[in-house]
């Protein structure tokens, strides 16, 4: 039973890992960089979320409603200001030089939040409400099942999304070609943008999410997350929106049994281990596509 | 010609040496400037080291601080144990450091050679986490508390010499068939390898080199200091290592030692802003990027710098 309760923890751990994944792997499709400033847009975002729900004196259904919206919104207007200031003048540079600006945004995040904050953790209200199921021995907290379903919603929302709409389609095309995407029509600065958009939505939930399971959050709280949810998307093959669904369930499980079952000091050692034996066996990752190159 | 070039480089060295000499024998640097002597040096072995593998090899690695880690440990680690004098004792530790780095950058190549780009940086990411999260559970070297007791003899003449060891080893690294045939590998994996490169051979050779010089730095810092904690060497300070590189521009040895001394002294200039420090940093870091790599600003660049030159 144990082994089950243990199993449900992990896939609710690494159901947060997917969500942040998922911006990791979709920027990286799109505009071919890694953004490591995308832990703290979660970081920031589970401060506005505290700063919202202290200020808010509403009715009980609104007094959710209401810091949820505000977190989402300016998470989202985060991102794409980044992306608009730091990222989109490098377009055609080296990718070396964007990961650096990405770690400099990095860094001004942090040190904002430092300035701001304080060094202190900062205690965050749950927005989820409270309740827990038990079924027979295993018992699920409101947070596990709301993660869970939150979860499973946003990737079946996503996954249409990306297939069966137009601007998708033009996601997908920019993806792949950007210059062909372009002599078809697709505007590609505003698909970047978008992509930028809906990766910082998804940390926002993730945020959202996170917090009110750890209550707490301080200016590096984004930090570690961040890194495990790019492993995560790695894992899975970066640039496949599948690959970081499975890549971070994956994550976020194996995390979980050997905090249980092995050494909590050794979890991360462990989750990088299988990461770095899964690319020596399979070197784009579990659902990467395999590029050929040519002469 | 090649001689005249060597002696000038070598008076630079020692004029640079009697410089800082000078400046902290006759007490005319503070106190924090001098303090800040060794960490400049361990900074730029550490930098120029990387950019064997960043800026020569073109592989992106996150993990340099995992090398400088291992190292660090191994040999203050056999400083504390040994009763030697110090004369001898230090050349074997900053060996037994060099070298046991040295093993782990060969282990870490395996994967180097099947990887490639972004796969490789994260690969190396975990490495250094790994390295991390066990030297944090050990409890034998100090667990996260750290290794303390470490005898404080690495000074600045002892650090000087090293950094100008490393200098003179990478350099002529690069200049030597190895280096010529690690260049090729960057510019075109294929190509070299069909005029006869061993690229599985050059490939491990850089990375084992550069994992030997950031032991090194590493067993000097824990001398220099005293203490050493797994925290330390986080993924941070592997970022620390690449901005400088990448600001000191790839593959430039030269442009690596000043990236090395100005961001190591600048955040202990800002010092007076204290909380801002960071702040400053991380926006300096974005500005300078984007003034070195966005096209726009690049042309503005040398726009202003061409009309200079006709003014005069």
């Amino acid at each position: 039973m144990d082994f089950i309760q243990q199993f449900i923890n992990g896939l609710s751990l690494g159901s947060i890992y997917a969500l942040i994944a998922l911006g990791y792997t979709m920027v990286y499709g799109i505009a071919k960089m890694l953004n490591f400033a995308h832990g703290d847009v979660i970081m920031v975002g589970a401060y506005v979320l505290s700063l919202a729900a202290v200020k808010a004196g509403l009715s009980p259904v609104m007094s959710i409603i209401f810091p949820v919206v505000i977190c989402m919104l300016s998470c989202t207007v985060l991102g794409v200001t980044i992306e608009k200031i730091a990222y989109r003048p490098l377009r055609n540079a080296s990718p070396l030089a964007v990961l650096i600006t990405a770690i400099g945004v990095s860094y001004f995040l942090q040190s904002v939040a430092l300035l701001i904050f304080g060094s202190n953790q900062r205690k965050v209200e749950s927005v989820i409400p409270e309740f827990s199921l038990s079924l027979g021995e295993i018992h699920l907290s409101g947070e596990a099942i709301t993660t869970l379903g939150v979860t499973v919603l946003i990737m079946i929302c996503l996954a249409l999304f990306i297939n069966f709409t137009r601007v998708g389609k033009a996601m997908r095309a920019v993806s792949e070609d950007k210059g062909a995407a372009q002599l078809m029509g697709v505007n590609v600065n505003t698909t970047i943008s978008l992509t930028f958009a809906i990766g910082s939505f998804l940390a926002a939930i993730a945020s959202i999410l996170f917090v009110s399971s750890y209550g707490f959050v301080g200016p590096y709280s984004g930090a570690m997350p961040g890194i495990k949810a790019f492993v995560a998307a790695v894992l899975g093959g970066i640039g496949s929106i599948p690959g970081a669904m499975l890549g971070g369930i994956i994550l976020g499980i194996i995390e979980s049994m050997s905090k249980a079952y092995i050494s909590t000091e050794l979890a991360d050692a462990i989750v990088f281990s299988v990461l770095i034996i899964v690319l020596l066996v399979k070197p784009t990752g579990i659902l990467g596509r395999k590029r050929i190159t040519k002469v | 010609m090649k001689n005249k070039k060597n002696i000038i480089y070598a008076a630079i060295a020692i004029i640079i040496y009697l410089l800082i000499f000078a400046l902290v024998e006759t007490g005319t640097a503070s106190r924090q400037l001098q303090n800040l002597i060794v960490p400049v040096l361990v900074n730029i072995m550490l930098a120029v080291s990387l950019n064997l593998i960043v800026g020569f090899l073109g592989e992106l690695t996150l993990g340099h601080a995992g090398f400088m880690s291992v190292g660090a440990y191994a040999g203050c680690l056999f400083t504390i144990s040994c009763d030697l004098p110090a004369v001898i004792e230090l050349p074997i530790a900053f060996i037994i450091g060099g070298l046991t780095a040295a093993v782990f950058g060969f282990i870490i190549g395996i994967p180097a050679l099947r990887l490639k780009g972004d796969y490789l940086a994260i690969v190396t990411l975990g490495f250094g986490e790994i390295i991390r999260s066990i030297l944090n559970s050990m409890d034998i070297v100090g667990g996260s508390g750290g290794l303390k007791g470490i005898e404080k003899s690495g000074n600045y003449t002892v650090a000087y010499v090293l950094t100008i060891i490393t200098l003179i080893v990478i350099s002529n690294v690069i200049r030597s068939c190895h280096g010529r045939s690690i260049k090729a590998i960057r510019d075109n994996v294929i190509a070299a390898e069909s005029v006869g490169v061993n690229v599985v051979y050059y490939k491990m050779f850089a990375f084992v080199l550069s994992a030997f010089f950031a032991g090194v730095a590493g067993v000097l810092y824990g001398q220099n200091l005293g203490i050493i904690k797994p925290a330390t060497f986080d993924f941070n300070k592997s970022i620390e290592i690449l901005v400088m590189v990448v600001l000191g521009g790839m593959g430039n040895i030269k442009g690596s030692i000043i990236a090395a001394i100005i961001l190591t002294l600048l955040p202990e200039l800002l010092r007076d802003l204290a909380d801002y420090r960071m702040l400053f940093y991380a926006l300096a870091l974005i500005v300078m990027m984007l003034f070195s790599s966005n096209p726009t600003l690049v042309e503005f660049r040398q726009r202003l710098f061409a009309k200079k030159e006709g003014g005069k």
